[in-house]
């Protein structure tokens, strides 16, 4: 089944709800304040693309900054931890305090203290602090997970500690990491979005703030297009993450052999 | 003279586990030493504590020739995963700062020996057990070890994969002249690779039985079926049960 169906089947699926869509508004002449038709939402991407395309970079820009900050901070910290258990438990629980605090309560503070003039830093701080537990925790145990006698052998050839680090705990922890940059990476877009709404309308002016917006204008359509974009990007992130999974490890780790083989 | 020379080693880990008590042992160089006894004897920490990776708790453990390049093998093959066949092999001259070109060349050539230099460029999960088995004692006698600690290697093989293993194994330790001490709890591995058969108690081990065994230099199948080596595990068992019952 691995072919072309994979793709007809979904694609078939959405065309034939869109077509429903369109028709029931229509049929039963649905206000667009409630629900507007496919092709309203698709001529809201074509009368405010400037506002959206603006708004989808300035949100995409926070993401992606959020993301690799959170992959470096987290590996760092994760090396850190895996050196020195003393480092690991003063510093884990707070990393779990941070993690466990609902974002949205977290962001006003965040945003008063940062200023709203710097409120793309604001943004970016919050979207980091909810990918980067992720990051840090999963690449903890991988480095944690390599196998006791390789470690042995490395010690018996006079390995350091930075060989063993560089040559046995970080491949062994790439899968691990791999599987965490895939939720971070979705959680880092939920965290950009979750601040903008945290900080209001006209502040920021990202995805989350053009549907903010939208609404109290009821431009109902426009909140679709927004969405439809963040559907995508989540989309695009996970499917980047996915294929340098592959990339990294298809030829070696278990998780890539196909049953068939 | 004795290669090494272990007086009154003991280990008692942290946990109050006492593994080993008051072990005695000397180990003459180019012997084929095999350690036997039961489960959870100490046979493996004595092994880590002749590989300076655990300290004994009493005791001393010299070497009167001075410390030779040592090998390490465990019961499982301890591959990394993301590594060529090639790549494993070569970790030992890596660790040691060899030049890359060179350590590849003596890799190659430790692949090579164990009928490996096909697959030089297969990664772990393409081989079978027995064939991981033998790349990790490739990465073993890559850096040309006088001495080869090996833990149980060829437990977790089947009968014919064993054999054919332990014959190669025999060869190249020949070969190369290398000291070989030997961990199992199969009576009848043990009598037919060893020259000599330390039988230790259960835990704490103490060894209870020193066999030597006069062995033909050149051995196959059908040294298994001679008197000789019947007797030989005979005396093996037969120490192995005393031991057990001790």
């Amino acid at each position: 089944m691995r072919n072309w169906l994979t793709y007809a089947f979904p694609v078939a699926l959405g065309i034939a709800v869109l077509g429903v869509w369109e028709w029931a508004v229509a049929h039963y002449q649905v206000p667009r304040f409630v629900l507007p038709a496919p092709s309203a939402i698709a001529q809201s991407f074509v009368d405010d693309h400037a506002q959206l395309a603006a708004a989808t970079w300035t949100t995409f820009r926070i993401v992606i900054e959020a993301f690799v900050l959170a992959l470096v901070t987290g590996v760092a910290l994760a090396v850190l931890f895996a050196q020195s258990r003393i480092v690991e438990l003063a510093l884990y629980p707070y990393a779990v305090i941070l993690q466990v605090t609902p974002i949205v309560a977290l962001a006003p503070l965040i945003i008063i203290w940062v200023g709203y003039e710097h409120i793309d830093s604001a943004l970016l701080i919050l979207a980091w602090i909810v990918a980067f537990f992720p990051i840090l925790s999963n690449t903890t145990l991988g480095l944690r997970s390599a196998d006791r006698n390789l470690i042995d052998l490395f010690r018996l050839y006079g390995a350091s500690r930075w060989q063993i680090l560089w040559k046995l705990q970080l491949p062994g922890a790439l899968p691990y990491l791999l599987g965490a940059m895939k939720i971070s990476g979705g959680l880092a877009l939920i965290g950009a979005v979750v601040a903008e709404f945290a900080a209001g309308t006209g502040t920021a002016t990202g995805l989350g703030w053009t549907i903010t917006e939208a609404g109290n204008r009821l431009h109902i359509e426009t909140m679709f297009a927004a969405l439809a974009i963040l559907s995508v990007m989540g989309v695009a992130i996970f499917f980047l993450l996915s294929a340098l999974e592959w990339a990294l490890l298809h030829r070696w780790h278990e998780s890539a052999i196909s049953r068939q083989e | 003279m004795a290669l090494i020379s272990l007086r009154g080693v003991s280990k008692t880990f942290d946990s109050g586990t006492q593994a080993i008590a008051a072990l005695d042992l000397d180990v003459r160089a180019g012997e084929f030493l095999s350690l036997v006894g039961p489960s959870g004897c100490g046979k493996s920490t004595a092994l880590r504590i002749l590989a300076d990776l655990i300290a004994p708790t009493t005791g001393s453990v010299t070497w009167p020739g001075g410390k030779p390049e040592i090998g390490f093998v465990f019961q499982e093959p301890t591959l990394m995963p993301w590594r060529t066949a090639l790549d494993n092999a070569r970790l030992p001259l890596e660790l040691k700062g060899i030049a890359r070109g060179d350590a590849e060349v003596r890799s190659r050539q430790a692949l090579t020996r164990v009928g490996l230099g096909e697959f030089e460029k297969a990664y772990p999960r393409e081989l079978s057990g027995g064939m991981k088995m033998r790349v990790s004692i490739a990465r073993a006698i890559a850096a040309e070890p006088k001495l080869l600690l090996m833990d149980e290697p060829f437990a977790a093989l089947d009968e014919l994969t064993r054999q054919s293993l332990n014959d190669d194994l025999l060869k190249l330790a020949r070969e190369d002249g290398i000291t070989v001490i030997f961990v199992t709890h199969s009576v009848y591995e043990s009598a037919y690779l060893s020259d000599r058969v330390v039988v230790m108690t259960p835990r704490p081990g103490r060894v209870t039985a020193d066999i030597a065994i006069a062995q033909p230099t050149e051995r196959s199948a059908g040294y298994r079926l001679t008197s000789q080596f019947i007797d030989a595990a005979g005396k093996i068992s037969a120490a192995l049960g005393n031991a057990m019952a001790a």
